[in-house]
This record gives structure tokens, sequence and C-alpha cells, in this order.
């Protein structure tokens, strides 16, 4: 029996688990439309790589990834392109990102579809074709999984599969586990032999029985050596990453630390899945399991496609005639959709219809009455009752002293607060404002930078233009020494002499250009002009006769 | 007594010695409060403060020879901050100095006569372009000053105002909507 420890804090949430995981996963009927979004994942947005009007088969590569950190997204189906635009995306946001509105033609066809052996290929090979698969984090946090999977700097000695799924309502993980064991261990295989990881332990709450035994049963059946399932105990947020790591390990990974410097690299099951059907069946990431639940008629988990409108889904499960919302996620972590439009995600764990008797809208908050209980529920050691009163107060730099980003926003601590304050939602709020002041503070240092760096330039081309005008007088004044004996020669070379000279040239050239230059207007004149041109000429020619006869008589 | 004029005038020799040698090798570089408001300021490089940039305008407020309510992109939190750090009463905005919007500039390139008026404006070098090429906006590097407007001879240069987009999205303040109370409850003290 395996040592297991304990991390600080936690809540019992009721757990709603029974209603919807008592069915098998079901596959859904194809919507009229699918709305894929081609930013799914951490990273850069993926490009789009088909045009509308364009057939595409199932499977099909419709986003590439742009960059290092990105993933692909692919035509959950066959059918026709019929759009590329901005639109609502499964978002707390509710703002729209570019998505691909794909009409499915009902055929379901297939790419070609290469089944290849893994072990015959390099682990290069291996993470190129996890990116083109689009295979990421489906945890929640679709982090691409190629990126996680190196070892170069760190030596990963434990792999763990996060399988405790601690929200509440959500049993997605479970049905996978009960159902599609195997595949999940060997995705497994193909992780820790490209981190070069010993063991693999695999953490599953222990109200998950029947899962628990279908793994252990997999394990035997496939042989796997090194392979542990471990019952953890239920305890809400069991499932976070570093909680599940220190329960399973004991190592505690502490602020701004990676648990891969500290030998442990974590992935989802649904991720362990999705990588093995990439690579031993060579079908990218085209549709998840998603638990619908709450206020519906028959609560179950379905194979969804990636792009089904929430409505259409939420529709194949009963949807009850008081649904005042849905929430994506768990209720802990999760957020309320912004409109029942937007496409499942590879995010989408779970669909949670609400009504008024299932989610009571929340009692007014009350002022903090500083009880601690928030600090004993934190599972991340904070001080949820000081981070509150911070960030209720914008004063983000006691905030961040107070460690606000190691919050996991898990939501213990507003579920116990017995004054019912929403303290995710300040820390959120927090959080978010000191991003953009970071980035706006870049942004400044940026504009500073190019502002000195443009004056720096002015001030140099001002010299540089100097040094060439004064290279280029020494350049002349070096060329003129022929001129000088000439000068020399000349015997009237006295210096005003030469002024002198050089005064008749100008008036020489002056009177030259003078006779050069021609009336412009002395061609093809009418005989009326020609006359009024003789007759001011005639007018002229007196004034200049009066002008003599005037200037002769003081003469005289 | 000779004694004591000697020690005393070798212990004066001695710290003036050593303030003589400490004045000129920690020698502060440059205004630090100057620096110290910079930093502050959005470094939009505007003008609008009457002065040919951020910097300038550092200076002139750490002279004490500006006032601190001049920078519209800086936002009344920009008066906060320089108000807090120069121990001076907040100040509001003067009239028709209020910030607007953030926005970056846009060129329309069917009209643009690629005449390089507008690179020569804009002081963070945001605009790429040549002499008769067509210019375009380096949009991540506009602070949105304005300047490059009035020198375009075609008029082809207009302010976008930034829209929200996923990845500039913020979350609100948490505020929740009181309801209204009933009318025969009302009689006693409010909440």
């Amino acid at each position: 029996m395996r040592k297991l420890f304990k991390f600080h804090g936690g809540v019992h949430p009721p757990t709603n688990k029974t209603q919807s995981n008592d069915k098998p996963i079901a596959p859904v009927a194809l919507p009229s439309k699918l709305v894929i979004p081609l930013h799914q994942h951490v990273g850069n947005c993926a490009k789009p790589a088909v045009e509308v009007g364009q057939h595409v088969f199932k499977g099909q590569i419709i986003g590439t990834p742009e960059g290092r950190l990105s993933s692909a997204v692919h035509a959950s189906t066959s059918g026709t392109i019929a759009a590329i635009d901005m639109q609502q995306v499964a978002h707390p946001s509710g703002l729209p990102d570019l998505c691909i509105t794909l009409i499915p033609d009902l055929k379901d066809e297939w790419i070609p579809r290469e089944q290849r052996d893994w072990r015959a290929m390099s682990h290069t090979e291996l993470r190129h074709l996890l990116r083109d698969a689009g295979v990421v984090g489906l945890g929640g946090a679709v982090f691409p999984s190629d990126m996680k999977l190196y070892s170069s700097q760190h030596k990963i000695t434990t792999l763990v599969l996060n399988a405790a799924e601690c929200e509440p309502w959500i049993t997605c993980d479970d049905l996978l586990m009960r159902e599609r064991a195997a595949d999940i261990l060997q995705g497994a295989e193909v992780m820790r032999e490209l981190l070069y990881a010993n063991e693999i332990l695999i953490g599953i709450e222990d109200n998950k029985p029947e899962a628990i035994a279908a793994m252990r049963a997999a394990v035997v059946a496939g042989k796997h050596e090194r392979i542990e399932v471990v019952a953890v105990p239920t305890l809400y947020p069991g499932g976070g990453a570093k909680q599940l790591i220190r329960v399973l390990t004991g190592i505690e990974v502490a602020a701004g630390v990676r648990s891969t410097d500290m030998g442990v690299q974590c992935f989802n099951v649904g991720t362990a899945y999705g990588a093995w059907r990439a690579i031993a069946h060579g079908e990218p990431l085209l549709s998840r399991i998603v638990t619908v639940t709450g206020n519906v008629g028959k609560p179950q988990n379905f194979e969804v496609p990636f792009g089904m409108p929430i409505d259409e889904l939420v529709a194949q499960a009963g949807l009850l005639p008081d649904t005042t919302g849905y929430i994506m996620g768990g209720p802990m972590m999760g957020f309320r959709l912004p409109s029942t439009q937007v496409g499942v995600i590879k995010a989408t764990n779970c669909i949670i219809a609400m009504s008024d008797a299932l989610f009571p809208p929340a009692p007014p908050a009350l002022p903090c009455i500083r009880c601690t209980r928030c600090a004993e529920a934190c599972p991340a050691d904070l001080q949820p009752q000081e981070l509150y009163w911070f960030s209720k107060a914008k004063n983000f730099g006691k905030a961040q002293e107070y460690h606000l980003f190691d919050c996991i926003e898990c939501g213990a601590c507003s579920y116990v607060c017995p004054s019912h304050i929403p303290l995710v939602q300040y820390f959120q709020f927090a959080k978010s404002e000191i991003h953009m002041r970071e980035h706006d503070k870049q942004a400044a240092d940026r504009a500073r930078e190019r502002h000195d760096y443009r004056e720096y330039r002015i001030e140099r081309e001002k010299q540089e233009k100097a040094e060439r005008l004064a290279a280029k007088e020494k350049a002349a004044l070096a060329a003129k020494p022929v001129e000088p004996p000439v000068v020399a020669t000349n015997p009237d070379a006295a210096p005003e002499n030469t002024a002198q000279m050089k005064i008749q040239a100008a008036i020489d050239h002056a009177r030259e250009q003078a006779a050069a230059v021609k009336p412009k207007n002395t061609e093809n004149l009418s005989a009326e002009q020609l006359a009024e041109i003789a007759e001011i000429e005639a007018r002229r020619a007196r004034i200049r006769e009066i002008a003599k006869s005037d200037v002769e008589p003081p003469k005289e | 007594m000779l004694a004591a004029l000697l020690v005393m005038s070798a212990i004066s020799i001695a710290l003036g010695a050593v303030l003589g040698y400490s004045a000129i090798k920690f020698r502060v570089e440059g205004n630090p409060l100057a620096e110290k408001i910079d930093a502050i300021l959005p470094q939009t490089q505007c003008g609008q403060c009457g002065y040919p940039g951020c910097k300038p305008y550092a200076e002139a407020i750490a002279e004490g020879s500006a006032d601190i309510n001049l920078c519209p992109p800086g936002g009344e939190e920009g008066i906060q901050k320089l108000a807090d750090l120069l121990g001076v009463e907040f100040k509001p905005f003067g009239a028709g100095a209020e910030p607007k919007p953030k926005a970056v500039a846009f060129i329309d390139e069917n009209t643009c006569i690629g005449c390089t008026l507008c690179l020569q404006a804009c002081p963070v070098d945001a605009i790429a372009g040549a002499a008769k090429q067509m210019h375009t906006i380096i949009a991540s590097e506009c602070t949105g000053c304005e300047l490059c407007i009035a020198p375009c001879p075609v008029d082809c240069i207009s302010m976008e105002p930034l829209k929200e987009s996923i990845s500039t999205w913020k979350r609100e303040y948490p505020i929740y909507a009181l309801k209204p109370v009933h009318q025969e409850k009302s009689s006693g003290p409010s909440e």
C-alpha cells in the first residue's frame, strides 16, 4: 500500500456524480452546423488552412499551428466550410473569436488514416505527430501536449496521470476510464517513453471505484510494468496538478517552480487517450467526452465533436424547460456560457444546465468578519481574507506580496465563506488588472526605447550629414591645387584683382543668362496683340525720349 | 591646546577627503526624480502636455515648472501616481484635456501618396514606408499620439479605437446590483 500525503485545506462539496455516471458514453447525432474556434489551446491561434465553400473530410486540418507554442485544429466531420469569421466562443468574456463554420454532409468520411507503430518512430516525429493531431491537455488547461513531452532539461522520474476528477457533477474521466482503460494506458506508455520517466502513477479519487477497478484490470491485462493505479481520498481540489502531485509523491511544488523541475510531469487521462488515438490510429483530436448534466432529463456522457453548438448537445440529453443558463466546467471553477450557440471546444469537459432549484442565486455578500475559514480551506496555503482586502481596495502591489498569483482559483474559499463573498471573482479581477498593467508597462517601456532610439538616430544622421559635407569640402579643396599655379602665373593676381575678376565673371555670366532667356509669349500672336505690343513699345520709346530731354536741361 | 587643534583639523581634513571622494565616485547621473516621473508617464510622446515628449515633461515636473495634470493619456490614475510620488494634492484634468479611449492610427492605403511626412512625425518610428511607397502603421508599436494626422497632406490617417478582444479582455470589478426593497419594508433602516 502506497503511502499517501496530504495537502492543506480542501472542502467536501456535494459530488452530484451519480446522476450521470450510471450510463455509458453515448454518441451524438451530428448537429446542423459545427462552429469550430481556431484558438482552442494555449499559445498562438491556428491559421485557417481552408477556404469558404471548400469540401473537407473528417480529420482534415482546417487550422495549421502557428509558431512554436500552438496546435492544429481539424474538421470534426466531413462537410462544407460555410464561413470563416468572428463568432462568439465559449469564454467568460462572451467576446467573438475567429471560428470556422462547417456544415456536415452527414457522410462522416474520413481522411486516409495511417496506423503507426510508435516504437519505430523517433521522439521528434512523435512530438510533431501530436502537434499536427491537435493533442492538447484535456483537463481544462488545453496546453499543447507536445510542448510538455520534452525531458532534455529535466530528469523526469514520475509521470502522473490525473484522473482525480474532483469537481462536482463531472464524470467524463470516470466513464472514459471505465470504457477505454487499455487505450489510456497505451497513451501513458508513449508519454513515459518521450519523457524517459520511470514510473507512472494514476491518481483516481476513491469515489470512483468502478474506474479504479477497470484501470487496475487493464494494467494487469496489458502486462504494464511500473504503473500504479492509486485511489486518493475524495477532497476538493485534489485534482489540481500541484495538489495531486503532493498527495501521490509528497513533493511540494513551490511557487514559481514547475513540477518538471522536481522530476514530475502531469497529464490528464483524456490527453493520454487522445495521444494514443492520434499515434496508433491516425485519428486527430476531433471529439471528447462531455458530461451533460444538471437540469436535464437524461444526464449522461457524450462523445461530442468539437464545434457542436451547446443547445443542440443539451437537447440530446433532454433539456428541461425551467433551465436558466449553462455552466461550462464544474460549479466550483466553471463559468456561465455567454450564449447557447457557442461550440464545444477542447476545454469543455462538462455542461451543467442550471435551474433556480439546483443553483439558487447567491445570497448578497456580507462584510468580511475575518473568521479565516477561507485560509483554513485554501489548498495553496494562502490568506484569502488578506487577498480579498487588498484586491477590493485595488492595492495590487500588496496583493502580489501576499502571493496572489499562487491562487489556483479553485473556489474553496468562496465555498466556505459564511459571508458569501465571491472571493475568487475578486482574485480574478486583481490578476487580470495586474496582467493588463504589466502589459501597459511593457508597451510604455518599448515606446520609450523606440523614442530614445529615434532621437539618437536623428542626431546621428545630422552628424553624419555634417561630416559628409565637411569631407566634400575637404575633397574639393584637395582637388583645387591644380588652379593656384595658374593664378600665381597671372601677373595681376593680387587679392583685390582676383575679387574684381570674380565679380566681373559673375556679371558676364548673368548677362549671358539674361540673353539666353527669351520671352516665352512671342510666338503665334494675333494681329491685335501685335498692335498692342507695338503701341507699348512706342510708349516706352517716348518715355525714354522724355527722360533724356529731362536729364539734359540741368547739364546746360 | 595645540594637540586638540591638530586632532580636530586632522579629522576635518580626513572627513573632507572622504566627502570629496564620494562626491566624485558616487555621482548620480541625470535627475533621479525626473526618471521616476518618466517611468510613470505613459510614453505616448504625444506632446499634449506642451513639451516635446515624455522625458522633457518629466524633467519640467521635477523642476517644478509644470503641473501634474497635463498628461491625458496617463489618465487620472497617472495623476494620482504622480501626486503620490511628489507628495502633492491630486489635481483633476483641466477643461478639454480629458483622456480619450485608447486608439491606434490607421492609414487608408488607397489614398496614401507615399510622401513620408507621417514617418517624420511619428515619435516612436511606428510607421513603415518609404518615399513614393505606400505607408502602413505598425499597430503593435503605435502609441496613439495622433501626431501623424496633422502632417498628412491627403488626410488618409484616422484613429481607430482599440476593440476589446479575448486577449485584451479584463475581468470586471465584482459589483452586485442591489435588489430594490419592497415599499412596505422600506420604512425600517435600509440594509
